[in-house]
Protein backbone atom coordinates (compact mmCIF):
# COMPACT_ATOMS: atom_id res chain seq x y z
CA UNK A 1 0.00 0.00 0.00
CA UNK A 2 1.48 3.26 -0.64
CA UNK A 3 0.83 5.26 2.33
CA UNK A 4 0.79 9.15 2.99
CA UNK A 5 3.27 10.52 4.27
CA UNK A 6 4.26 11.57 7.94
CA UNK A 7 5.90 14.83 8.78
CA UNK A 8 7.77 16.19 12.05
CA UNK A 9 8.38 19.74 12.81
CA UNK A 10 10.87 21.16 15.01
CA UNK A 11 10.45 24.26 16.46
CA UNK A 12 11.05 26.86 19.40
CA UNK A 13 9.31 29.68 20.76
CA UNK A 14 12.10 31.74 20.76
CA UNK A 15 12.33 31.80 16.98
CA UNK A 16 9.51 34.79 15.67
CA UNK A 17 9.39 32.51 12.61
CA UNK A 18 7.95 29.78 14.63
CA UNK A 19 5.50 32.03 16.30
CA UNK A 20 4.51 33.47 12.77
CA UNK A 21 3.91 29.94 11.41
CA UNK A 22 1.55 28.73 14.42
CA UNK A 23 -2.19 28.95 12.20
CA UNK A 24 0.06 26.64 9.73
CA UNK A 25 0.89 24.48 12.14
CA UNK A 26 -2.21 23.98 13.34
CA UNK A 27 -3.38 23.66 9.69
CA UNK A 28 -1.27 21.00 8.94
CA UNK A 29 -2.04 19.08 12.46
CA UNK A 30 -5.66 18.90 10.87
CA UNK A 31 -4.62 18.00 7.61
CA UNK A 32 -1.45 15.12 7.77
CA UNK A 33 0.15 13.32 10.10
CA UNK A 34 2.45 15.17 12.09
CA UNK A 35 4.34 15.77 15.50
CA UNK A 36 6.35 18.91 16.65
CA UNK A 37 9.07 18.90 18.79
CA UNK A 38 9.75 21.95 20.73
CA UNK A 39 13.46 22.93 21.87
CA UNK A 40 12.72 25.39 24.85
CA UNK A 41 9.26 26.02 26.03
CA UNK A 42 7.11 22.66 26.46
CA UNK A 43 3.54 25.26 26.56
CA UNK A 44 4.44 26.31 22.65
CA UNK A 45 1.51 25.18 21.26
CA UNK A 46 0.62 23.18 24.32
CA UNK A 47 -3.26 23.03 22.86
CA UNK A 48 -2.51 20.55 20.10
CA UNK A 49 -2.20 17.06 19.96
CA UNK A 50 1.42 15.23 19.46
CA UNK A 51 4.06 18.36 20.80
CA UNK A 52 6.50 16.59 21.96
CA UNK A 53 8.73 18.11 24.78
CA UNK A 54 12.60 18.59 23.26
CA UNK A 55 14.15 20.47 26.10
CA UNK A 56 16.64 17.82 26.46
CA UNK A 57 17.24 18.40 22.63
CA UNK A 58 17.67 14.88 22.19
CA UNK A 59 15.85 14.35 18.81
CA UNK A 60 17.43 17.60 17.71
CA UNK A 61 20.77 16.47 18.05
CA UNK A 62 20.35 12.90 16.57
CA UNK A 63 18.63 14.71 13.50
CA UNK A 64 20.98 17.16 12.93
CA UNK A 65 18.38 20.43 13.47
CA UNK A 66 20.47 23.60 12.08
CA UNK A 67 17.46 25.87 12.15
CA UNK A 68 14.00 26.32 13.25
CA UNK A 69 11.42 25.86 12.20
CA UNK A 70 12.56 22.62 10.41
CA UNK A 71 9.81 20.20 8.69
CA UNK A 72 10.65 16.84 7.97
CA UNK A 73 8.71 14.44 5.90
CA UNK A 74 9.03 11.14 5.99
CA UNK A 75 7.68 8.97 2.66
CA UNK A 76 7.12 5.64 4.54
CA UNK A 77 9.73 4.20 2.69
CA UNK A 78 12.68 5.07 4.69
CA UNK A 79 13.71 8.08 2.53
CA UNK A 80 13.37 11.25 4.14
CA UNK A 81 13.29 15.21 2.82
CA UNK A 82 13.23 18.16 4.86
CA UNK A 83 12.95 22.29 4.63
CA UNK A 84 14.07 25.03 6.60
CA UNK A 85 12.77 28.16 7.46
CA UNK A 86 8.95 29.78 6.27
CA UNK A 87 8.33 30.12 2.57
CA UNK A 88 4.94 29.81 1.76
CA UNK A 89 4.97 28.25 -2.10
CA UNK A 90 7.89 26.11 -0.43
CA UNK A 91 5.59 24.57 2.08
CA UNK A 92 2.51 24.43 0.07
CA UNK A 93 4.35 22.37 -2.83
CA UNK A 94 5.82 20.28 0.20
CA UNK A 95 3.17 19.26 2.00
CA UNK A 96 0.77 19.21 -1.02
CA UNK A 97 -1.75 21.72 0.86
CA UNK A 98 -2.47 24.89 -1.70
CA UNK A 99 -4.04 26.66 0.56
CA UNK A 100 -1.58 26.42 3.78
CA UNK A 101 -0.56 29.55 5.36
CA UNK A 102 -2.10 32.01 3.07
CA UNK A 103 -2.90 34.66 5.75
CA UNK A 104 0.57 35.21 6.72
CA UNK A 105 3.88 36.74 4.90
CA UNK A 106 5.04 34.43 2.49
CA UNK A 107 8.36 34.38 3.48
CA UNK A 108 10.34 34.50 6.28
CA UNK A 109 13.86 33.00 7.50
CA UNK A 110 14.59 30.80 10.41
CA UNK A 111 16.64 31.13 13.71
CA UNK A 112 19.32 28.85 14.50
CA UNK A 113 18.81 25.17 16.50
CA UNK A 114 19.40 25.54 20.32
CA UNK A 115 21.41 22.23 19.47
CA UNK A 116 24.11 24.98 18.01
CA UNK A 117 24.23 26.89 20.73
CA UNK A 118 28.45 27.80 21.84
CA UNK A 119 29.36 25.05 24.04
CA UNK A 120 26.36 23.06 23.25
CA UNK A 121 27.71 20.24 20.65
CA UNK A 122 30.10 18.89 23.21
CA UNK A 123 27.63 18.68 26.12
CA UNK A 124 25.01 16.73 23.60
CA UNK A 125 27.75 14.82 21.70
CA UNK A 126 28.47 13.75 25.43
CA UNK A 127 24.48 13.33 26.80
CA UNK A 128 23.27 11.21 23.32
CA UNK A 129 26.09 10.64 20.73
CA UNK A 130 28.17 7.30 20.71
CA UNK A 131 30.50 7.46 23.80
CA UNK A 132 33.97 7.96 21.47
CA UNK A 133 35.43 8.23 25.39
CA UNK A 134 37.32 5.16 26.95
CA UNK A 135 39.14 5.99 29.75
CA UNK A 136 38.15 4.80 33.39
CA UNK A 137 35.68 7.35 34.77
CA UNK A 138 36.45 7.98 38.13
CA UNK A 139 33.29 9.22 40.40
CA UNK A 140 33.86 11.60 43.34
CA UNK A 141 32.08 11.83 46.23
CA UNK A 142 29.73 15.06 46.37
CA UNK A 143 31.99 16.55 48.78
CA UNK A 144 35.32 15.71 47.22
CA UNK A 145 36.96 18.64 45.92
CA UNK A 146 38.06 17.85 42.23
CA UNK A 147 41.57 19.21 42.18
CA UNK A 148 42.59 17.96 45.46
CA UNK A 149 41.31 14.50 44.51
CA UNK A 150 43.51 14.90 41.64
CA UNK A 151 46.48 15.59 44.10
CA UNK A 152 45.12 12.52 45.37
CA UNK A 153 45.73 10.19 43.17
CA UNK A 154 48.84 11.62 41.98
CA UNK A 155 48.22 12.95 39.09
CA UNK A 156 49.75 16.25 39.53
CA UNK A 157 53.30 17.66 39.26
CA UNK A 158 53.19 19.50 42.46
CA UNK A 159 50.96 22.41 40.74
CA UNK A 160 46.70 22.01 40.57
CA UNK A 161 45.59 20.60 37.36
CA UNK A 162 42.54 21.29 35.97
CA UNK A 163 40.02 18.23 36.61
CA UNK A 164 39.66 16.01 33.71
CA UNK A 165 35.66 16.30 33.29
CA UNK A 166 34.16 14.52 30.33
CA UNK A 167 32.71 17.69 28.92
CA UNK A 168 36.28 19.34 29.37
CA UNK A 169 38.09 16.37 27.48
CA UNK A 170 35.17 16.26 24.85
CA UNK A 171 36.02 19.46 23.87
CA UNK A 172 39.31 18.90 23.80
CA UNK A 173 39.09 16.18 21.58
CA UNK A 174 36.77 18.49 19.05
CA UNK A 175 39.77 20.17 18.08
CA UNK A 176 41.69 17.49 16.78
CA UNK A 177 40.25 15.63 13.63
CA UNK A 178 42.40 12.16 14.54
CA UNK A 179 39.75 9.79 16.14
CA UNK A 180 40.10 9.40 20.38
CA UNK A 181 41.15 5.75 19.54
CA UNK A 182 44.51 6.47 17.62
CA UNK A 183 47.47 5.38 19.08
CA UNK A 184 50.41 7.98 18.78
CA UNK A 185 53.04 5.59 20.39
CA UNK A 186 54.58 4.01 23.06
CA UNK A 187 55.20 6.40 26.20
CA UNK A 188 58.12 5.61 28.40
CA UNK A 189 58.75 4.33 30.76
CA UNK A 190 56.11 1.85 31.22
CA UNK A 191 55.75 1.71 27.42
CA UNK A 192 52.40 2.15 27.67
CA UNK A 193 50.02 2.79 24.23
CA UNK A 194 48.81 6.16 24.43
CA UNK A 195 45.69 7.56 22.80
CA UNK A 196 44.72 10.53 21.47
CA UNK A 197 41.79 10.50 24.00
CA UNK A 198 44.71 10.51 26.88
CA UNK A 199 46.80 12.93 25.64
CA UNK A 200 43.88 15.42 25.50
CA UNK A 201 42.98 14.15 29.01
CA UNK A 202 46.11 15.36 30.11
CA UNK A 203 45.86 18.43 27.87
CA UNK A 204 42.72 19.54 30.12
CA UNK A 205 45.09 18.56 33.47
CA UNK A 206 47.97 21.06 32.00
CA UNK A 207 45.81 23.72 31.49
CA UNK A 208 45.90 23.76 27.50
CA UNK A 209 43.44 25.66 25.55
CA UNK A 210 41.63 23.07 22.69
CA UNK A 211 42.81 24.82 20.43
CA UNK A 212 46.70 24.07 21.32
CA UNK A 213 45.75 19.73 21.22
CA UNK A 214 47.20 19.61 17.95
CA UNK A 215 50.34 21.30 18.88
CA UNK A 216 50.78 18.59 21.75
CA UNK A 217 50.21 15.91 19.97
CA UNK A 218 53.02 16.79 17.45
CA UNK A 219 55.17 17.10 20.91
CA UNK A 220 53.96 13.87 21.89
CA UNK A 221 55.12 12.00 18.26
CA UNK A 222 58.11 13.97 18.36
CA UNK A 223 59.06 12.96 22.17
CA UNK A 224 58.45 9.31 21.42
CA UNK A 225 60.91 9.77 18.09
CA UNK A 226 63.25 7.17 18.64
CA UNK A 227 66.41 9.70 18.51
CA UNK A 228 64.99 11.66 21.55
CA UNK A 229 65.65 8.98 23.60
CA UNK A 230 62.79 9.99 26.38
CA UNK A 231 63.51 7.09 28.13
CA UNK A 232 66.83 7.46 28.87
CA UNK A 233 66.33 11.46 29.68
CA UNK A 234 63.44 10.36 32.10
CA UNK A 235 65.81 7.96 33.59
CA UNK A 236 69.39 9.69 33.99
CA UNK A 237 70.41 11.74 36.90
CA UNK A 238 71.35 14.29 35.33
CA UNK A 239 69.02 17.57 35.24
CA UNK A 240 67.98 17.32 31.28
CA UNK A 241 63.94 16.77 30.31
CA UNK A 242 62.35 18.31 27.21
CA UNK A 243 62.78 21.79 26.07
CA UNK A 244 60.28 22.66 23.11
CA UNK A 245 60.27 24.95 20.73
CA UNK A 246 57.49 25.83 18.36
CA UNK A 247 58.21 27.56 14.92
CA UNK A 248 55.73 28.35 11.91
CA UNK A 249 52.05 29.67 12.25
CA UNK A 250 50.71 27.72 14.91
CA UNK A 251 52.94 29.58 17.10
CA UNK A 252 51.28 32.66 16.20
CA UNK A 253 47.86 31.41 15.75
CA UNK A 254 47.79 30.18 19.51
CA UNK A 255 49.11 33.45 20.91
CA UNK A 256 52.61 31.79 21.91
CA UNK A 257 55.45 34.14 23.51
CA UNK A 258 58.68 34.26 21.41
CA UNK A 259 59.44 38.49 22.81
CA UNK A 260 59.57 39.45 26.52
CA UNK A 261 60.07 36.95 28.86
CA UNK A 262 59.85 33.90 26.11
CA UNK A 263 61.56 31.50 28.79
CA UNK A 264 59.46 32.60 30.81
CA UNK A 265 56.43 32.48 33.21
CA UNK A 266 53.04 34.37 32.28
CA UNK A 267 51.40 32.56 28.72
CA UNK A 268 49.31 30.19 29.25
CA UNK A 269 50.30 28.08 25.48
CA UNK A 270 53.74 28.34 26.63
CA UNK A 271 53.31 27.31 30.20
CA UNK A 272 50.64 24.38 29.32
CA UNK A 273 52.33 22.77 26.27
CA UNK A 274 55.24 21.98 27.80
CA UNK A 275 53.70 20.82 30.72
CA UNK A 276 51.12 18.49 29.07
CA UNK A 277 54.22 16.39 27.56
CA UNK A 278 55.85 15.99 31.33
CA UNK A 279 52.01 15.26 32.67
CA UNK A 280 51.93 12.71 29.90
CA UNK A 281 55.63 11.02 30.86
CA UNK A 282 54.17 11.23 34.39
CA UNK A 283 50.25 9.53 34.16
CA UNK A 284 50.47 7.52 30.82
CA UNK A 285 54.48 6.20 30.96
CA UNK A 286 54.29 6.35 34.61
CA UNK A 287 57.98 8.31 34.78
CA UNK A 288 57.76 9.91 38.34
CA UNK A 289 60.72 11.70 40.52
CA UNK A 290 62.13 8.79 42.79
CA UNK A 291 60.84 6.16 40.30
CA UNK A 292 62.31 5.93 36.98
CA UNK A 293 63.17 10.22 36.99
CA UNK A 294 66.50 9.57 39.18
CA UNK A 295 67.83 13.33 38.45
CA UNK A 296 69.96 14.01 41.38
CA UNK A 297 68.83 17.68 41.17
CA UNK A 298 66.25 18.31 37.70
CA UNK A 299 65.68 21.71 36.79
CA UNK A 300 62.39 23.97 36.92
CA UNK A 301 62.19 23.40 33.49
CA UNK A 302 60.73 19.68 34.40
CA UNK A 303 57.38 21.48 35.53
CA UNK A 304 57.41 23.33 31.86
CA UNK A 305 59.67 24.55 29.09
CA UNK A 306 58.48 25.80 26.04
CA UNK A 307 58.45 28.70 24.06
CA UNK A 308 57.98 29.86 20.64
CA UNK A 309 60.87 31.71 17.89
CA UNK A 310 61.23 35.01 17.31
CA UNK A 311 60.23 34.92 13.25
CA UNK A 312 59.81 38.95 12.79
CA UNK A 313 63.24 38.73 10.97
CA UNK A 314 62.89 37.69 7.11
CA UNK A 315 66.60 37.66 6.64
CA UNK A 316 67.26 35.36 10.10
CA UNK A 317 66.52 31.41 9.06
CA UNK A 318 64.13 29.81 12.04
CA UNK A 319 65.41 26.48 13.83
CA UNK A 320 62.46 24.68 12.19
CA UNK A 321 64.12 26.63 8.47
CA UNK A 322 67.17 25.03 9.79
CA UNK A 323 66.14 21.79 10.06
CA UNK A 324 64.56 21.54 6.58
CA UNK A 325 61.43 22.46 6.93
CA UNK A 326 59.85 26.05 4.97
CA UNK A 327 58.82 29.08 6.81
CA UNK A 328 55.04 28.43 6.66
CA UNK A 329 55.01 25.30 8.34
CA UNK A 330 54.53 24.31 11.51
CA UNK A 331 56.75 22.61 13.10
CA UNK A 332 57.81 21.72 16.95
CA UNK A 333 61.60 20.61 18.13
CA UNK A 334 62.12 18.97 21.20
CA UNK A 335 65.74 18.79 23.37
CA UNK A 336 67.27 17.39 25.30
CA UNK A 337 67.84 20.60 27.61
CA UNK A 338 68.35 21.95 31.33
CA UNK A 339 68.75 25.53 33.16
CA UNK A 340 69.32 28.75 31.36
CA UNK A 341 72.62 30.06 31.43
CA UNK A 342 73.00 33.87 30.53
CA UNK A 343 75.15 35.58 28.06
CA UNK A 344 75.92 39.03 28.94
CA UNK A 345 77.71 41.08 26.69
CA UNK A 346 76.37 45.01 26.44
CA UNK A 347 79.63 46.18 25.24
CA UNK A 348 80.60 44.48 22.13
CA UNK A 349 79.41 46.03 18.81
CA UNK A 350 81.13 43.76 16.36
CA UNK A 351 79.82 40.18 15.68
CA UNK A 352 83.49 38.54 16.00
CA UNK A 353 83.25 40.40 20.13
CA UNK A 354 80.02 38.88 20.40
CA UNK A 355 80.62 35.35 18.59
CA UNK A 356 83.82 35.38 20.75
CA UNK A 357 81.54 36.15 23.96
CA UNK A 358 78.85 33.42 23.22
CA UNK A 359 82.08 30.81 22.23
CA UNK A 360 83.52 31.71 25.87
CA UNK A 361 80.33 31.18 27.70
CA UNK A 362 79.71 27.91 25.77
CA UNK A 363 82.85 26.21 26.60
CA UNK A 364 81.26 26.07 30.63
CA UNK A 365 78.37 23.68 29.31
CA UNK A 366 78.19 20.44 31.36
CA UNK A 367 82.17 21.06 32.23
CA UNK A 368 84.89 23.77 30.60
CA UNK A 369 87.03 20.66 30.10
CA UNK A 370 84.00 18.15 28.39
CA UNK A 371 83.96 18.39 25.00
CA UNK A 372 81.72 17.02 22.66
CA UNK A 373 79.19 15.61 25.43
CA UNK A 374 76.56 17.98 25.72
CA UNK A 375 74.72 19.80 22.92
CA UNK A 376 73.53 23.31 23.09
CA UNK A 377 71.13 25.65 22.51
CA UNK A 378 72.21 29.31 22.00
CA UNK A 379 68.92 31.59 22.45
CA UNK A 380 70.25 34.77 20.66
CA UNK A 381 68.33 37.99 22.14
CA UNK A 382 66.91 40.71 19.47
CA UNK A 383 69.58 43.40 20.24
CA UNK A 384 72.38 40.76 20.11
CA UNK A 385 70.74 39.76 16.38
CA UNK A 386 70.94 43.06 15.41
CA UNK A 387 74.85 43.75 16.17
CA UNK A 388 75.76 40.14 14.09
CA UNK A 389 73.23 41.08 11.31
CA UNK A 390 74.88 44.59 11.06
CA UNK A 391 78.06 43.32 10.83
CA UNK A 392 76.51 40.82 7.88
CA UNK A 393 76.64 37.56 9.68
CA UNK A 394 73.94 35.40 9.37
CA UNK A 395 73.23 32.44 11.45
CA UNK A 396 75.65 29.50 10.19
CA UNK A 397 78.44 32.25 9.87
CA UNK A 398 78.11 32.96 13.83
CA UNK A 399 77.94 29.30 14.00
CA UNK A 400 81.17 28.49 12.57
CA UNK A 401 82.80 31.77 14.52
CA UNK A 402 82.09 29.62 17.63
CA UNK A 403 83.02 26.20 16.57
CA UNK A 404 86.39 27.81 15.42
CA UNK A 405 86.69 29.54 18.78
CA UNK A 406 86.19 26.78 20.59
CA UNK A 407 88.65 24.52 19.01
CA UNK A 408 90.65 23.23 21.52
CA UNK A 409 93.97 20.72 21.75
CA UNK A 410 93.22 17.87 23.32
CA UNK A 411 96.24 18.14 25.85
CA UNK A 412 94.88 21.25 27.33
CA UNK A 413 91.06 19.28 28.57
CA UNK A 414 93.03 16.47 30.03
CA UNK A 415 92.21 15.46 33.55
CA UNK A 416 95.27 17.34 36.31
CA UNK A 417 95.02 19.92 34.05
CA UNK A 418 94.27 23.63 35.76
CA UNK A 419 94.16 21.43 38.75
CA UNK A 420 90.70 19.81 38.08
CA UNK A 421 90.52 15.87 37.64
CA UNK A 422 87.96 16.45 35.23
CA UNK A 423 88.24 16.50 31.59
CA UNK A 424 88.54 14.46 28.24
CA UNK A 425 90.57 10.87 28.41
CA UNK A 426 94.14 10.57 27.39
CA UNK A 427 93.86 8.92 24.05
CA UNK A 428 92.20 12.40 23.15
CA UNK A 429 95.48 14.35 23.93
CA UNK A 430 97.15 14.75 20.65
CA UNK A 431 93.62 15.57 18.84
CA UNK A 432 91.75 19.14 17.94
CA UNK A 433 88.43 18.76 19.70
CA UNK A 434 85.50 20.83 19.24
CA UNK A 435 83.11 21.76 21.95
CA UNK A 436 79.87 20.59 20.63
CA UNK A 437 79.66 17.94 17.68
CA UNK A 438 78.73 18.94 14.17
CA UNK A 439 75.15 18.53 14.86
CA UNK A 440 75.70 19.95 18.59
CA UNK A 441 74.76 23.84 19.01
CA UNK A 442 71.26 25.09 17.61
CA UNK A 443 70.82 28.40 17.40
CA UNK A 444 67.14 30.41 18.32
CA UNK A 445 66.23 34.02 18.54
CA UNK A 446 63.89 35.17 21.47
CA UNK A 447 63.29 37.43 23.76
CA UNK A 448 62.14 41.27 24.19
CA UNK A 449 63.48 44.12 22.57
CA UNK A 450 65.87 45.77 25.56
CA UNK A 451 68.78 43.83 26.48
CA UNK A 452 72.23 42.56 25.24
CA UNK A 453 71.26 39.39 27.08
CA UNK A 454 71.37 35.94 25.17
CA UNK A 455 70.86 32.68 26.92
CA UNK A 456 72.35 29.24 26.70
CA UNK A 457 70.03 26.30 27.41
CA UNK A 458 72.53 23.47 27.98
CA UNK A 459 71.89 20.13 26.87
CA UNK A 460 72.20 16.64 28.46
CA UNK A 461 75.57 15.44 28.86
CA UNK A 462 74.64 12.02 26.71
CA UNK A 463 73.88 14.30 23.34
CA UNK A 464 73.91 12.11 19.92
CA UNK A 465 73.97 8.99 18.97
CA UNK A 466 74.42 7.61 22.05
CA UNK A 467 71.74 9.44 23.88
CA UNK A 468 69.46 12.29 22.34
CA UNK A 469 69.43 14.32 19.42
CA UNK A 470 66.94 17.66 19.20
CA UNK A 471 64.18 16.44 16.30
CA UNK A 472 61.02 17.98 14.97
CA UNK A 473 57.85 16.84 14.14
CA UNK A 474 54.88 18.99 11.82
CA UNK A 475 52.09 20.04 13.58
CA UNK A 476 49.41 18.56 11.85
CA UNK B 1 25.38 16.02 35.21
CA UNK B 2 29.08 15.24 34.84
CA UNK B 3 30.25 17.59 37.57
CA UNK B 4 31.43 14.92 39.44
CA UNK B 5 33.17 12.23 37.17
CA UNK B 6 36.80 12.73 36.02
CA UNK B 7 38.12 10.40 33.12
CA UNK B 8 41.53 8.87 34.16
CA UNK B 9 44.50 10.24 32.94
CA UNK B 10 46.96 7.30 33.48
CA UNK B 11 47.68 3.84 31.96
CA UNK B 12 45.23 2.40 34.28
CA UNK B 13 47.51 0.38 36.05
CA UNK B 14 46.23 0.98 39.53
CA UNK B 15 42.64 0.91 40.74
CA UNK B 16 40.68 3.46 40.59
CA UNK B 17 40.09 4.23 44.16
CA UNK B 18 42.60 5.90 46.37
CA UNK B 19 45.35 3.38 47.82
CA UNK B 20 46.26 2.46 51.89
CA UNK B 21 49.63 4.17 52.64
CA UNK B 22 52.32 1.52 52.79
CA UNK B 23 51.66 -0.73 55.64
CA UNK B 24 55.06 -0.86 58.02
CA UNK B 25 57.02 -4.29 57.19
CA UNK B 26 57.72 -5.03 60.84
CA UNK B 27 57.33 -3.31 64.22
CA UNK B 28 60.96 -3.87 65.55
CA UNK B 29 62.71 -0.63 65.55
CA UNK B 30 59.88 1.55 63.93
CA UNK B 31 58.62 4.48 65.68
CA UNK B 32 54.76 3.94 66.76
CA UNK B 33 53.18 7.35 67.73
CA UNK B 34 50.08 6.31 69.94
CA UNK B 35 47.26 8.98 69.67
CA UNK B 36 45.09 9.41 72.48
CA UNK B 37 41.49 11.28 71.60
CA UNK B 38 41.06 12.14 74.98
CA UNK B 39 37.82 10.11 76.38
CA UNK B 40 38.21 8.28 79.29
CA UNK B 41 39.91 5.45 80.10
CA UNK B 42 42.09 5.84 76.76
CA UNK B 43 45.32 6.09 78.42
CA UNK B 44 45.21 2.90 79.99
CA UNK B 45 44.34 1.14 77.16
CA UNK B 46 46.80 2.85 75.50
CA UNK B 47 49.69 2.35 78.23
CA UNK B 48 48.82 -1.70 77.85
CA UNK B 49 49.06 -1.09 73.69
CA UNK B 50 52.40 0.82 74.46
CA UNK B 51 54.04 -2.15 76.69
CA UNK B 52 53.14 -4.39 74.13
CA UNK B 53 54.46 -2.68 71.33
CA UNK B 54 57.45 -1.74 73.16
CA UNK B 55 57.80 -5.19 74.19
CA UNK B 56 57.80 -5.98 70.37
CA UNK B 57 61.33 -3.99 70.22
CA UNK B 58 59.27 -0.69 69.07
CA UNK B 59 60.04 2.52 70.21
CA UNK B 60 56.91 4.65 71.21
CA UNK B 61 55.34 8.18 71.19
CA UNK B 62 52.36 9.55 72.73
CA UNK B 63 50.57 12.37 71.72
CA UNK B 64 46.76 13.35 72.36
CA UNK B 65 43.82 15.81 71.02
CA UNK B 66 43.26 18.50 72.77
CA UNK B 67 39.38 17.46 73.17
CA UNK B 68 37.89 14.81 71.21
CA UNK B 69 35.16 16.28 70.00
CA UNK B 70 37.44 18.28 67.29
CA UNK B 71 39.84 17.02 64.42
CA UNK B 72 43.19 16.63 65.98
CA UNK B 73 45.02 20.44 65.20
CA UNK B 74 47.19 20.56 62.25
CA UNK B 75 50.35 21.48 64.28
CA UNK B 76 49.49 17.57 65.96
CA UNK B 77 48.94 16.01 62.46
CA UNK B 78 52.12 17.11 61.38
CA UNK B 79 53.97 16.40 64.79
CA UNK B 80 52.91 12.49 64.33
CA UNK B 81 53.46 12.51 60.32
CA UNK B 82 57.49 13.56 61.08
CA UNK B 83 58.15 12.16 64.55
CA UNK B 84 56.74 8.47 63.83
CA UNK B 85 56.64 5.52 61.03
CA UNK B 86 53.31 4.52 62.00
CA UNK B 87 50.04 5.68 64.09
CA UNK B 88 47.63 4.15 66.42
CA UNK B 89 44.43 6.14 67.98
CA UNK B 90 42.46 5.25 70.35
CA UNK B 91 39.22 5.88 68.98
CA UNK B 92 36.29 5.01 71.45
CA UNK B 93 36.00 4.87 75.32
Amino acid sequence: MNSSPSFTLVVKKACPTCTLIEPVIAQLADSVDLRVYVQDDPSFLSDMKNIIDDTELEFSYQNQIEIVPTLIRDQGDGSTQRIEGWDRAQWQSFTALEDLGQDIAAFKPGCGSLTLEPGMEEKLALRFGSDALHARRLELAESEDMIEACYERGWTDGLPVVPPTPLRVVRMLAATELDPDEIIGSVPPDYIACSVEKIAINAVLAGCKPEYLPTVIAVVRAALQDAFCMHGLLCTTYFSSPVVIVNGPVARAIGMNSGINALGQGNRANGTIGRALQLIIRNVGGGRPGGIDRATLGNPGKYTFCFSEDESDPDWSSLAMDRGYQREDSVVSLFAGDGVQPVMDQLSRTPESLARSMAASLRSVAHVKRFGMADAILVVCPEHRRVLKEGGWSKDRLKQAIFDELMTPGTELLPGVDGMSEGMPDKLKDKLLNKFRDDGLHIVTAGGTAGMFSAIISGWVASGDKGSQLVSQIVQ
Amino acid sequence: MQNQVLLDPTAELSPGSRQLQPRLEKIAGATIGLLDISKPRGKEFLDEVAGQLEAMGASVKRYSKPTFARVAPLDLNQKISSECDAVIEGLAD
